[in-house]
């Protein structure tokens, strides 16, 4: 039966000789490669097996394959070997990459396009699509988990410090209060988790500043750091300030930091709104999520945050069948109750305005306070060309040169300006590399 | 009249050794062949694209004082891990080897880590010594020692040496003390009567005794250095901070494996096969001659 209605369905193609035309598939089972681990993987789970259940023509099969760095080679030792799976989670670092790698992957767009399926561009995010996107506005990975850094507060820490009601909207207010939690005793005031992340990338969006020349690298694998601009070398000059004097203690490169803050520690924590489930679940005191701090009259601040997470990727290399699956299991993906469920659940951006709409009708921004903070954030204003996102080749190694940099400034080492040009420096070589490989 | 055995077919010896040989030829000769080639290769993650190079990925690597100073860092780990981890092994075997009551247990208990996995011992440690939650940080803070290994070099190296070296030492002890029951009591025993203070017994008559066992710990322990304690650093400390624990078996997997860059990555093994090759050579020429059999 399957044989004869996929004949059916090239005698149908062929006559009509468009790609565009709808064909009934067949039955197909397809692997979905991720990175989602504990309570994540359980939830990516009930996603997988409520797309089964929804209807009896394609089977997703889905499969950690440990963390990001490991599933994205997995993935690429894979399609060495023409084994690769139709999906693949690929974390924000590795988009680079992968959209390059131009033999070796489906566009989502162009996936939509050649199966048919019902695609609508305009009901995404721009905000958290916008990263997965061309600068022509074609899709190429489907948003996964995305998220934005926000500032995690310990209320009853700045009631000790008697400091309850300073603001904390800009960086030098947060450094008053950083000031009057040190002469309180508090031996860790602030505390941040992935800090290239969260005080540089997102600062130089934040700021509306250029991380990387050519739109962050959206429009040319030429791109060159700009790391040793104005915004970003005050904010780190003031970070390496804090660092010596006590008021920042540094963590870690990923988020070490976090059991600081949630067992109460530290008292201040920058860290990404995916953060909230777990500090919710652990923290004894009471705390608050406030919009990243920003520096007044720098740049465009505040503009809009950039996202971090993952997204999935279509792999090239498979039939009609997987790819109509592939397609149908991003589209369910996209469904406003998934996406508000996902939302609620993790703390990650929806990444429809349907879901977010949603969430908001329900009540949940009212009954978790500080939830909608990573949005409103990350929608107040349309994205420029500096806040879209950052599309860098080999980012994962230029994020360790840029970990390596402000260890440095945090010891004491380094200035903010030597440690920022180095970097650009450093960073600028490895682009160069990725640039050759390229073509 | 000389005593020989000897095989009739000419091919059954050849059959004999084959599966080595076979092993040998699949899991090493043909992997670093291929690091061979790659090394002289640009090609992209996926490998749809490969540009041949020649030596551009050596040039590249030598002209980055990152990558020069990473032989620094592994020199000072590998000298460290392998004075740490023998001379502890050493004591403690001529302790166990003087214990006369409940030999087994001791014995046991001090092979014991032996059996751990790289990267547990480092999670082990890393548990111990965390800045915030580590017990023996918090005993240090108590006597006025901060301990912050993710931005203090000294200490970072110092924790990676620790934990290295205590997995090791369990495996060197089992040698040494084989070494030290296959020394004939008559001898001591002949020294000590002699006079001879247990100090100058342990210098001039086990420490000789010993050195072929030493010797081979040696270069036992230099190889582990170089190349099994990829799992502490990665769970401890992935290199820093800045690359101050950048030992260059973690550059070959953080290049390669989670930079995408395998030109670089195999050009860097390449390398270091040639350093470890080439210490074997000298250990073999200049410290054997040392060694008494």
């Amino acid at each position: 039966m399957p044989i004869r209605r996929s004949l059916a369905a090239t005698a149908v193609a062929l006559t009509l000789g468009s790609a565009a035309f709808t064909t009934p598939a067949a039955a197909a089972e397809i692997q979905f490669w991720h990175a989602m681990s504990g309570r994540l993987n359980e939830l990516l789970d009930e996603q997988v097996a409520k797309f089964n259940d929804s209807q009896d023509e394609h089977t997703v099969v889905a499969t950690n394959k440990g963390n990001y760095s490991e599933a994205l080679n997995a993935g690429i030792a894979a399609f060495r070997a023409d084994e690769q799976p139709t999906l693949l989670q690929v974390f924000e670092v590795g988009t680079a990459t992968m959209m390059n790698a131009k033999g070796a992957i489906k566009p989502v767009h162009e996936l939509m396009k050649e199966t048919g399926k019902d695609f609508d561009p305009s009901i995404y995010l721009a905000a958290v699509a916008g990263y997965y996107t061309t600068t022509g506005g074609q899709m190429l990975s489907l948003p996964y988990n995305s998220s934005t850094p926000v500032l995690y507060v310990n209320e009853d820490a700045l009631a000790a410090a008697d400091a309850a009601d300073m603001p904390l909207t800009t960086w030098d207010e947060v450094g008053a209060v950083l000031a009057k939690l040190k002469d309180a005793g508090n031996d860790c005031p602030m505390t941040t988790a992935w800090q290239s992340w969260i005080h540089l990338e997102n600062l130089s969006a934040y700021h509306d500043v250029p991380f990387a020349s050519e739109d962050n690298g959206f429009a040319g694998a030429t791109a060159e750091l700009g790391l040793a601009g104005e915004a970003q070398t005050t904010h780190v000059a003031t970070l390496g300030e804090w660092a010596q004097d006590g008021r920042f203690v540094y963590s870690g490169r990923r988020n070490e930091g976090g059991a600081r803050f949630n067992s109460g520690e530290c008292a201040l924590f920058t860290e990404s709104s995916a953060g909230y489930a777990n500090t919710k679940a652990s923290a004894e005191f009471d705390f608050s999520i406030r919009p990243l701090p920003y520096y007044e009259g720098v740049g465009g601040a505040p503009q809009n945050t950039i996202i971090g997470g993952a997204s999935l990727w279509v792999m090239a290399g498979k039939d009609d069948d997987e790819y109509a699956a592939a397609a149908d299991f991003l589209n369910f993906l996209s469904t406003a109750d998934i996406q508000a469920q996902w939302h609620q659940d993790t703390g990650y951006l929806p990444i429809t305005m349907a879901a977010y709409e949603q969430t908001q009708a329900s009540g949940f921004y009212e009954e978790n306070p500080g939830t909608d903070i990573a949005i409103v954030q990350m929608t107040g204003k349309a994205p420029t060309a500096n806040s879209k996102g950052i599309r860098l080749g080999n980012f994962d190694q230029i994020r360790g040169v840029i970990d390596e940099e402000l260890e440095a400034v945090w010891a004491g080492d380094k200035t903010a300006e030597e440690a920022m040009a180095s970097a650009d420096e450093r960073g600028n070589e490895l682009l160069r590399r990725f640039e050759r490989t390229s073509r | 009249m000389e005593k020989r055995v000897y095989f009739e077919h000419r091919w059954l010896p050849y059959a004999l050794v084959a599966p080595q040989l076979i092993v040998t030829a699949v899991f090493f000769l043909w992997p670093a062949g291929q690091a061979v080639v790659q090394s002289a290769q640009l090609p992209d993650p996926f490998g749809l694209y490969t540009e041949f190079v020649g030596w551009e990925n050596f040039e590249y690597l030598f002209s980055d004082r990152y990558y020069r100073a990473s032989f620094v860092t592994t020199a000072i780990f590998s000298a460290l891990v392998t004075l740490v981890s023998m001379s502890v092994a050493l004591l403690l075997a001529v302790l166990a080897d003087g214990v006369i009551k409940g030999s087994g247990v001791y014995r046991t208990l001090l092979i014991w880590p032996y059996a751990v996995a790289p990267a547990i011992a480092g999670v082990m440690w890393l548990f111990m010594f965390n800045p915030s939650i580590g017990l023996v940080s918090y005993w240090l803070k108590a006597i006025g020692i901060t301990w912050n290994h993710v931005l203090d070099p000294e200490q970072a190296m110092g924790l990676v040496v620790l934990a290295s070296s205590w997995k090791q030492v369990s495996y060197n002890f089992l040698f040494f003390l084989a070494g030290l029951q296959a020394i004939p009591r008559s001898l001591i025993e002949a020294a000590a009567i002699d006079g001879a203070s247990p100090w100058h017994r342990f210098r001039t008559i086990v420490f000789p005794l010993l050195s072929p066992t030493t010797f081979f710990l040696l270069v036992v322990n230099v190889v582990y250095a170089f190349f099994e304690t990829f799992g502490v650093i990665h769970t401890i400390t992935l290199g820093g901070p800045g690359q101050s624990t950048m030992i260059m078996v973690y550059k070959v997997y953080a290049d390669g494996f989670v930079g995408q860059d395998l030109g670089s990555s195999a050009a860097q093994s390449v390398v270091l096969m040639g350093i470890v090759g080439l210490l074997t050579v000298v250990q073999f020429r200049f410290v054997e001659r040392r060694v008494h059999y």
